[in-house]
């Protein structure tokens, strides 16, 4: 089925608008119902991205191929399980926040997720820098307010204000680097670029690289790339939990569809696009080796977490810069698939274990097997799966990766990616440890989970499990080519 | 028929799901591994020796573009192979205490690690034969971790991280192996692949340093020589079923991706890279069977024992023979029954005294003459006296060491390692001979006095083990003409 190009964002921007016009009408309800409306819009607006079809979008800026559909869905479902996450954070939430009611300010934290994912819907499709910059301004924006959200919580705030600066730096070097491409190619279109790009002058070669490798910095700091991570432990661990989770999955995933065709469509010019391509070797060997050595000593699990997805920062570069490979794309979108079930399985169980227990230290954890043994195998699914054990899918994107690596000759890569799976397996095993191993610090009572989190958790359990032992359901989300 | 070979690992797969879900512990699993058994035994036996070649296959297509499958059989090496892990299993699951908290997922965790080995040795796919293997990983960590002993979560840590990163240079090993042929030729089915080899599609550049990738992933998941400090801590400390199934099944993992993957396919590499494999070996018999002898507790006597004896089987590999190869097959079955045997005795000597030092046991047999009669039985069986199929494999061994020589050449690599080996026989004595005396003869202490003979359960899990060892030593045959045609296939 096809729908006219720009229905679904427009539907989600409308969902997004009408939670907002009914919060600012409503006065005694509990605005949770706003998260629940949220959830039902974007569960309709999924089913209807399972039937779309790629095809022609009649816009010169913007695509419906198979990589953006499967983007959207992505982003889409990373929504519904933030909302679901709020709803079991909003007390954590309204403890921080100023003002005379209980129910102040709660409507807009479950609004502005949907209004992000209209903007990460948009970045999907977007071939033009202008539309790449727009989108991914009205994504950025709403991260500043939601990072600090919890407005009486010092951290909340130093983390809204980290992410404000260094997100403006990077968006500056993005509009940057987009001038000097334009300046050369005089195109802002991807697809123009590419065509272009081969009948450009030789004295002006330098300049397209410059401008790719400025835009390749700023898109650097939106996927959390090494060396350009530093917001990303105090960012985490300061946003409240769901947003983190939205930063992690959402903004990343939108971050690599975008590096994927920026890559892609330098590779028509080989000069600029095999220095393109080192770079991208480059950043993706500090990532892993930043993301995965200093998750070791970390603690704090949502700092973890933090530097967990740093480290699969790294992994997904590995695959973009096997861009030569036929099924480079493939391993990216399987990778991205398997990560956004893993990592928000894993806040989920956090933010439930966080809210009903003091804080969400690893030690906080502790004897959790005891306590609530499912919550506790949910994680434990999570963490085998981010540390890459077969039969997950977490693996299957590892085993991705690795192919494309091997088979575009890229054995540092390699190398580092055998060293860090290794550090990978320690620390997600930390948490393993402290559920099963350790005995709970004092003897709480079992953890009450709501159904709507039971159900996404069971619910992302079997997906993980899915993936990994029938590839063919993975590979199916985007065929090669 | 083809289910059969489904119903030895998915059993007790199903079954440690089904624990976990919450099925009765112990009834399920001895009902799975009791199901596993005598599906391995039906398979062992109705596998036909004189057609060779896979049987029982079935295949499930489930990527057509990569020739990935769902796919299961066995030839001879894997009928004997799924035989030792159904018979280990059902000994280890048998004879598994009462576990006061936490009785599902102990029971849960064998089954799974039981079940990860007999999927990777019934599957015909490269990915699903490594997907399978690492499916015990998180469980050993969890047993290990929950339930070991001393030192536990040293241990714990250490097998992980050693065995998550020995698999994943395999890992990398094996998709450098899918990614040798054209790639219209690419396959993970590992029948095709072995029938590519034939037409040289593994010999062109880069085959050596496949191999090599191979060997190391293989030899750090067998504790080959350097790479074996992970194996004695984690065996010693590990609870009784695990410490039986990893060191007699799990460990051979590794031994038979060697014999399945690397050396049919790559024999060119396989000899460039022989003279690595016969110095770590002997690294294997020499220095961790000296350093066996200066073990002073029972559990690393037998863990660091369990190390070195890789060493023979790696020389069965090494020397590239039909005899040799036999041998080394012969002996990963043997050994695992052996090691599982001692090791199962070892945990009900710590469990009765709450020691396994030297120092203070002694003059045992007095209060238990069934199992110091059983453990001598194992310590020969170890030591490699005939009578068991240790003896008949470890011959095997050096014949095949010895038969690579060209005559009137004089001594080459094959033989100087040969003779070191031969020491390790000496070594063997040396160490297993010292245990028995120190636990079972001599003064006994007067605080032994209440310690009871081993209870009818633990006896009939070492007679099922004991038993085997004798029949297979006794008749040799009876395993060998099984493994031998699928060598033959690759060696000429």
């Amino acid at each position: 089925m096809t729908f006219a190009p720009i229905f679904f964002e427009l539907f989600v921007l409308a969902l997004g608008m009408l939670m907002l016009l009914l919060e600012s009408f409503s006065v005694k309800e509990d605005r949770k119902i706003f998260a629940v409306i949220g959830i039902i819009g974007l569960a309709i607006v999924l089913l209807f991205l399972q039937v779309s079809v790629p095809g022609p979008s009649g816009m010169a800026s913007y695509v419906v191929d198979s990589a953006a559909i499967f983007f959207k869905k992505v982003v889409v479902l990373t929504t519904i399980v933030v909302l679901i996450m709020s709803i079991d954070y909003s007390e954590t939430i309204r403890r921080f926040l100023p003002g005379g009611s209980s129910q102040s300010g709660l409507g807009e934290f479950f609004a502005l997720p949907v209004l992000t994912c209209a903007g990460m819907m948009w970045m999907s499709s977007a071939i033009d820098f202008i539309l790449i910059f727009v989108s991914l301004e009205l994504v950025t924006i709403s991260f500043y307010v939601l990072v600090a959200y919890m407005r009486r919580n010092a951290a909340s705030l130093e983390a809204g204000v980290k992410y404000l600066i260094l997100s403006a730096l990077s968006t500056g070097f993005t509009v940057y680097g987009i001038t000097w491409i334009y300046g050369v190619t005089r195109q802002t279109n991807l697809i123009q670029i590419e065509h272009v790009l081969p009948s450009i002058p030789l004295d002006n070669q330098p300049g397209v690289l410059f401008g790719a490798l400025l835009v390749l910095v700023g898109l650097g700091f939106k996927i959390a790339a090494a060396p350009f991570q530093f917001w990303v432990p105090d960012v985490y661990q300061g946003a409240p939990t769901p947003i983190t989770a939205f930063l992690s999955v959402g903004s990343k995933s939108v971050g690599f569809i975008v590096l994927l065709r920026v890559v892609q469509a330098f590779q028509s010019l080989p000069a600029v696009g095999d220095r393109l391509i080192t770079a991208v070797i480059l950043l993706a060997a500090a990532t892993l080796l930043y993301g995965n050595l200093a998750a070791l000593p970390q603690t704090n699990f949502k700092r973890l977490l933090a530097y967990s997805s740093i480290g699969h920062a790294g992994y997904l570069l590995m695959a973009v810069a096997g861009i030569g490979a036929l099924d480079s794309g493939q391993a990216v979108v399987v990778y991205l698939a398997a990560y956004l079930l893993m990592t928000l399985l894993s806040f989920l169980v956090l933010v439930i274990v966080s809210v009903h227990g003091e804080g969400d230290d690893i030690v906080h954890f502790n004897g959790l097997a005891k306590r609530s043994p499912l919550l506790a195998f949910g994680l434990l699914v999570a963490m085998m799966s981010l540390a890459g054990v077969p039969l997950t899918a977490g693996f299957l994107g590892k085993f991705l990766v690795f192919k494309v690596a091997f088979e575009t000759r890229q054995f540092l890569l390699l190398a580092l990616g055998i060293i860090t799976v290794g550090c990978g397996f320690y620390f997600y095993l930390k948490v393993v440890k402290a559920m099963y191993w350790q005995p709970p610090a004092v003897n709480l009572a079992a953890i009450p989970v709501s159904k709507l989190s039971l159900v996404a958790i069971v619910i992302m359990v079997l997906l993980i499990f899915v993936l990994g032992i029938f590839p063919q359901v993975a590979l199916g989300l985007m065929p090669t080519g | 028929m083809n289910f059969l070979v489904h119903l030895i690992y998915l059993s007790p797969l199903v079954a440690g799901v089904g624990i976990i879900l919450g099925l009765p512990a112990r009834r399920t699993a001895v009902t799975a591994a009791v199901i596993a058994i005598i599906s391995a035994l039906i398979v062992f036996i109705g596998y036909d020796r004189a057609t060779g070649g896979y049987q029982f296959a079935s295949f499930l297509p489930l990527v057509a573009d990569w020739d990935l499958n769902f796919a299961a059989g066995v030839d001879g090496l894997s009928a004997t192979l799924l035989l030792l892990t159904s018979i280990v299993a059902l000994a280890a699951v048998w004879l598994a205490p009462k576990v006061d908290e936490g009785e599902h997922r102990y029971y849960a965790c064998i089954l799974l690690i039981a079940a990860g080995a007999a999927g990777a040795f019934a599957s015909l796919d490269l990915f699903f034969f490594y997907a399978f293997h690492e499916l015990a990983l998180i469980p050993t960590f969890l047993m290990i971790g929950i339930w070991g002993s001393g030192n536990r979560q040293g241990a714990a840590w250490k097998i992980t991280i050693y065995l998550s990163i020995g698999s994943i240079i395999l890992l990398v090993g094996l998709i450098g192996l899918y990614l040798l042929p054209s790639p219209e030729q690419r396959t993970f089915n590992i029948v095709k692949l072995q029938q590519l080899a034939s037409s040289g599609a593994f010999s062109g550049p880069g085959s050596r340093s496949v191999y090599f990738l191979l060997l190391l992933g293989f030899g750090i998941l067998v504790s080959l020589f350097p790479f074996h400090t992970w194996a004695p801590q984690a065996y010693a400390s590990a609870p009784v079923p695990v410490t039986m199934l990893h060191a007699g099944v799990l460990k051979k993992f590794g031994l038979y991706g060697l014999l399945r993957v690397a050396l049919p396919l790559m024999p060119e590499a396989a000899r460039h890279w022989a003279w690595l494999l016969l110095i770590l070996l002997a690294g294997n018999i020499l220095y961790v069977g000296l350093a066996t002898i200066s073990q002073k507790q029972l559990d690393l006597t037998l863990a660091y024992s369990s190390v070195m004896h890789m060493g023979y089987i790696f020389l069965g590999i090494a020397s590239y023979n039909v005899i040799g190869l036999n041998g080394a097959a012969l002996l990963m079955f043997a050994h695992g029954l052996s090691i599982a045997a001692l090791f199962a005795m070892c945990g009900e000597l710590r469990k009765q005294t709450g020691t396994l030092n030297y120092l203070d046991l002694g003059g045992l047999a007095t209060n238990m003459p069934r199992l110091s009669f059983a453990f001598g039985l194992a310590t020969f069986a170890s030591i490699g006296l005939p009578g068991f199929a240790n003896f008949a494999s470890e011959l095997l061994v050096f014949f095949g060491a010895f038969k690579n020589s060209t005559p009137g050449a004089g001594f080459n690599e094959f033989q100087i390692v040969g003779t070191i080996a031969l020491w390790g026989l000496v070594i063997s004595a040396v160490y297993m001979l010292r245990a028995y005396r120190a636990i079972f003869m001599g003064e006994r202490q007067a605080r032994w006095q209440t310690v009871k003979d081993m209870p009818l359960s633990l006896g009939w899990a070492v007679i099922l083990l004991i038993a085997a060892l004798l029949v297979v030593g006794i008749a040799p045959r009876t395993v060998l003409d099984a493994v031998e045609p699928g060598i033959r296939l690759f060696v000429k």
